[in-house]
């Protein structure tokens, strides 16, 4: 395979396998984590109203981790970046690594918006959502 | 070609050889992608941040509960998972076109790319059916003190919490003519029925379908919903758009038989890099707007 590589300057080629077989696997892979995926969320769905707020948040948590490692197969065997050398990877992941901070500081700031909202910036007790049957304009019009 | 075996501590940064050692095309492709999912990124992160600002948000399972031909059934995540599954599938077909373009086998590029542009088609329809039945689906909401019907849209979001039935029964009594006549029609107890029905026949009817439960009337609810829905389906839409393009542009170069004169199927496996993201975004968009 190493034959057909693009430039002079390559020397190195992935050595590509001669069989379909793991594109097979990593579509049984994905497609048996997506219905994971779906079980999670048809729970959620039935079980609506029923389940804590700790049971809620860590069934959508699982989710999102099995959506991660859907992304970490499409990522490391379909686009082959697996197979490339360690510090092209390591060019693509670390920077993507801004994402932990990005989705933790945001949606803390989202959360404090709410909070601000809920009690006029601290001027009265927070009211929980059972108490906000007849919202006030504001609340429906961010 | 070179056949050159590489010293285990080659220092790649030296010249003569590419950095990486994989050539010029895919690295700057992977560092488009990268940029792209930034993109990607900040959009869903602010679409989280505003969710996370209200008190109630819409529910995935009531908004998207429609399939085509299914009528008012009930089917949550049903044809979300159609769509999923076909962008799974031609990526599939997207990577074994790469795979048979490593054997420079021209035929079995030109199938696998066909079956991916179809893969793509496909994804684009469901999204289309889904962004109409969106837009045109009008529910029943009460704001402003009167009760209105409206899909979901930029502008207008129905998916607020319950409206109180008094309230609502309250507001009928100052509904327009013309909101009854869309609120009856939606009804859908057929024909045109609601042409030749009077005011206070509207109004029992209306009446009649919210104290049995078969009228939800609901309040406003954020508009945000529809701008971030509509604004980050939508481009990513685009992305599978301009995807299926490229691939078009691929197929018609690989029946030209370009890559067989270049000796290698490089350009395919740029182009595929492009669409197995666009599924990988896909995977987020999906697990934000819909599962979660």
């Amino acid at each position: 395979m190493s034959s057909h590589v693009s430039s002079p300057e390559i020397t190195h080629a992935p050595e590509h396998a001669s069989g379909t077989g793991r594109i097979w696997k990593t579509f049984w892979v994905l497609s048996a984590l997506t219905v994971i995926e779906l079980g999670l969320g048809y729970f959620l769905y039935w079980k609506h109203g029923q389940l804590s707020y700790g049971m809620t948040l860590s069934t959508k948590l699982l989710i999102a981790a099995l959506t991660l490692a859907k992304a970490y197969y499409i990522v490391s065997i379909f686009m082959h970046l697996g197979d490339e050398i360690r510090n092209m990877i390591m060019t693509i992941v670390v920077p993507l690594m801004l994402f932990v901070w990005f989705i933790a500081a945001f949606l803390w700031d989202g959360n404090a918006w709410k909070n601000l909202r809920n009690t006029d910036a601290g001027s009265r007790p927070a009211q929980t959502e059972q108490h906000q049957l007849h919202p006030v304009e504001k609340d429906a019009k961010p | 070609m070179s056949t050159t075996t590489i010293p285990t501590n080659t220092k790649w940064w030296n010249g003569g050889r590419s950095p990486f050692n994989i050539s010029y095309g895919k690295v700057m492709m992977w560092y488009f992608l990268m940029s792209d999912a930034f993109t990607f990124g900040a959009f869903l992160i602010s679409y989280g941040t505003i969710r996370f600002s209200v008190n109630h948000w819409a529910d995935p399972n009531h908004v998207f509960n429609a399939f085509p031909l299914a009528g008012h059934a009930n089917l949550p995540l049903a044809f979300v998972s159609l769509m999923t599954f076909i962008l799974i599938f031609s990526s599939v077909t997207m990577v074994l076109a790469v795979h048979e373009g490593h054997k420079m086998n021209r035929k079995g590029v030109e199938k696998y790319m066909i079956l991916t542009i179809l893969g793509g088609l496909a994804f684009l329809g469901c999204q289309a059916w889904e962004w109409t039945h969106m837009i045109t689906g009008d529910h029943t909401v009460l704001a402003d003190n009167v009760l209105n019907t409206f899909g979901t849209t930029v502008t207008g979001n129905p998916w607020g919490i319950p409206a109180d039935s008094n309230a609502a029964l309250a507001a009928l009594q100052k509904t327009p003519d013309a909101n009854l006549a869309s609120i009856v029609h939606s009804l859908g107890h057929g024909g045109n029925t609601h042409e030749t029905m009077t005011r206070p026949q509207m109004i029992s009817a209306i009446q009649t379908a919210i104290q049995s439960g078969d009228l939800h009337v609901t309040t406003p609810g954020p508009i945000a919903f529809g701008g971030y829905f509509f604004g980050i389906t939508g481009f990513h839409g685009f992305h599978v758009f301009s995807g299926v393009i490229i691939n078009l542009v691929m197929l018609i170069k690989t029946r030209l038989k370009h890559f067989d004169q270049r000796g290698h199927y490089e350009m395919i496996e740029k182009a595929g890099l492009y669409w197995h993201f666009v599924d990988l975004v896909w995977v987020f968009v999906f697990l934000c707007f819909y599962l979660v």
